[in-house]
């Protein structure tokens, strides 16, 4: 009864075959759909952002209609967090951290808008309204012009103020031991 | 030393001594013994149930509930561990903290999957039946909420209970798979360096982690406390890197990709890193300091009567196990050194405890903790040196109580 089996599972999966003995290998390729619509991080060099592009004017609309309840006019904040403002403000005795003040990358605000907001619908927005998203929020502090239209290719050349904010204290201790 | 609805030994010990002396006269006044029978020997008990819950004389040992956004958000927010109620270094699995940055999802384990993707030789996808099927581990540890004791910055010192400043501090037995055998299978990239988890909360909550120490300590727990994760903590499936920040600990967690380097996540920029004075700030601080806070008594509770007192508390280090605790109660003049009650485990919270006879006056109680990496628990001021005003996370200060000369205890900056 054993014996055939043992031999049709070994012939069928010579590889895996090898290394069962020490781990049970029950993981499968994943599903090419699956994995596409799972994968939403994008870093700071843009690798994984969608198609697609949108304007400060159309992210404006989109704002009026899905965000100034929660964050104020032009990003002001409100009862959530304040999303503009506060440039230059990171030494003062109140610092203001904000998107524009605060944010290392523009590639964050896309991937953070696409995963979580707006907070009561999560996942609605498409990418060319998050793109536009981006510009509007951005163009309010003169981040982008008023005229930014962006994509894959100009979210990460954006130059976010406080780019040089932050030190990867990780990277720089990682060699001590604890 | 009790709080205002536990009565502490002190208040036990009085009620006993009334009991006997009224023991006393009920023999010389001749009044039958059947009184003092108590009455739960005379009648039949309630029978089994299918699952324990507490007593209903300690209903008022429950989470504190703080709502962030009340209205636009009511699921983004926490709740924290009556610490300030509870002894022993095991939190009930029901009161383990809450941080959610969009509520609680309703997930039907047979339908979550686990995808581990990006710089691996073969992507692999999991049903969480199969996960149940790989050889499991057990460990003991503390999660800390990388805000914990925040409210402690704030130039007025919160006076508020020992659970409400520290309670972002829960410690339990995780039970799961370890994650490095899962990425040994899928066989990872020799240009990995990091990895990226995310939940599949209403957040899709995602952080980057160095992929040597998650190949290393990552757990991928199925279980708290011998049960199957409450819902609250992930259910079904939370990462556990014991002793890191409680946020990087991700709930329900359905994807990890490994990486050349960090995706630089909402909750590792604009959240969760820390500014300094000189503008800069630092990224990825990852690992949980060592701490320690005393917790009989605190505020809310009052010392009776100069007498006998065991002041007690917690200490934990995300750098290993806690050396010791050191104890003062005149303001740092003298320091004694507490007992602590073992085992002492790495990443995980310890119990110390010290016996202290007060003399009735005001008293400024403060502990340190001290690991066994010889990590230091850091002064107040120290820490706040280090700091742009009104940032909160990594907050391991010192705690410092007054107990005043009428028993109340008040929170004190020093
Ligand atoms: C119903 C209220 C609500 C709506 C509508 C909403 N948000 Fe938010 N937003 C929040 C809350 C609450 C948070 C904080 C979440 C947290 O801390 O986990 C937040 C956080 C953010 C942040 C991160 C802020 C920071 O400093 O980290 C950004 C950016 C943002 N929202 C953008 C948007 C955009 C763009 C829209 C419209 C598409 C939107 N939000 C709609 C409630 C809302």
């Amino acid at each position: 009864m054993f014996k055939p089996l043992v031999v049709a599972v070994a012939l069928a999966l010579p590889v895996q075959a090898v290394c069962a003995a020490e781990t049970p290998h029950l993981g499968k390729p994943p599903n090419p759909e699956l994995l596409k619509a799972w994968d939403i991080s994008i870093p700071p060099e843009g690798s994984g952002l969608p198609p697609g592009r949108g304007s400060v004017v159309e992210g404006a609309a989109i704002y009026e209609a899905q965000c100034v309840m929660c964050h104020g006019a032009a990003g002001a904040g409100q009862p959530a967090d304040r999303l503009t403002g506060g440039i230059g403000s990171l030494t003062s005795p109140q610092p203001v951290k904000t998107v524009a003040s605060y944010w290392p990358y523009a590639t964050t605000l896309f991937d953070y808008i696409r995963r979580a907001m707006p907070i009561s619908a999560p996942r609605s927005l498409t990418a060319p309204e998050v793109y536009a998203l981006c510009a509007y929020l951005l163009s309010i502090d003169g981040i982008v012009p008023k005229s930014a239209v962006l994509d894959a290719k100009s979210l990460p050349k954006v130059k976010m103020p406080n780019r040089g904010g932050f030190i990867n204290v990780w990277n720089s201790s990682s060699a001590e031991s604890k | 030393m009790a709080g205002k609805k536990n009565s502490g030994p002190l208040h036990r010990r009085h009620i006993l001594r009334a009991g006997l002396a009224g023991a006393g006269a009920a023999v010389s006044s001749g009044v039958v013994a059947a009184d003092f029978v108590p009455a739960a020997t005379q009648t039949p008990g309630k029978p089994m149930s299918t699952y324990g819950v507490p007593s209903p004389h300690e209903a008022n040992v429950q989470r504190i509930v703080g709502a962030a956004y009340p209205v636009a958000s009511p699921g983004t927010g926490s709740s924290r561990t009556p610490l300030h109620l509870l002894d022993g270094t095991i939190t009930p699995a029901g009161l383990h903290f809450e941080r959610h940055h969009n509520g609680i999802p309703d997930i039907d384990a047979s339908t979550h999957r686990l995808l581990i993707h990006g710089l691996v030789t073969r992507a692999l996808e999991f049903t969480v039946d199969e996960l149940l099927r790989y050889p499991r581990t057990s460990r003991i540890a503390f999660i800390e909420c990388a805000g914990n004791s925040g409210v402690n910055g704030a130039p007025q010192p919160p006076q508020t209970t020992a659970g409400a400043i520290h309670g972002l501090l829960s410690c339990s037995e995780w039970t799961g798979v370890k994650l490095g055998l899962l990425l040994d299978e899928a066989g990872i990239d020799s240009r990995a360096a990091w990895m990226i988890a995310e939940g599949s909360d209403a957040a899709s909550l995602s952080r980057s982690i160095p992929l040597a120490q998650a190949r290393e300590v990552g757990i991928l727990a199925l279980f708290q406390n011998g049960e199957r994760l409450r819902p609250e903590q992930g259910y079904p499936l939370r990462l556990l890197m014991p002793g890191w920040e409680g946020n990087l600990n991700i709930k329900w967690l359905h994807r990890i990709k490994l990486t050349d380097g960090p995706v630089h996540a909402r909750d590792e920029t604009s959240k969760y890193s820390q500014l300094q004075p000189n503008g800069i700030a630092r990224q990825f601080d990852l690992i949980m300091g060592a701490k320690s806070v005393i917790i009989r008594p605190s505020v809310g509770m009052t010392v009776p009567a100069a007498g006998f007192y065991e002041i007690s508390g917690l200490a934990w280090s995300g750098h290993g196990r806690i050396a010791k605790v050191e104890v003062t109660m005149n303001g740092g003049q003298t320091w004694k050194e507490a007992e602590l009650t073992g085992p002492v485990l790495p990443q995980a919270t310890c119990r110390f405890r010290l016996p202290w006879e007060w003399d009735g006056k005001a008293a400024l109680l403060q502990s340190r903790a001290t690991d066994e990496k010889g990590n230091t628990q850091p002064t107040r001021a120290a820490l706040m040196a280090q700091r742009a005003p009104g940032q909160i996370y990594h907050y391991n200060a010192i705690q410092s109580w007054q107990v005043m000369s009428d028993g109340a205890v008040r929170n004190v900056h020093v």
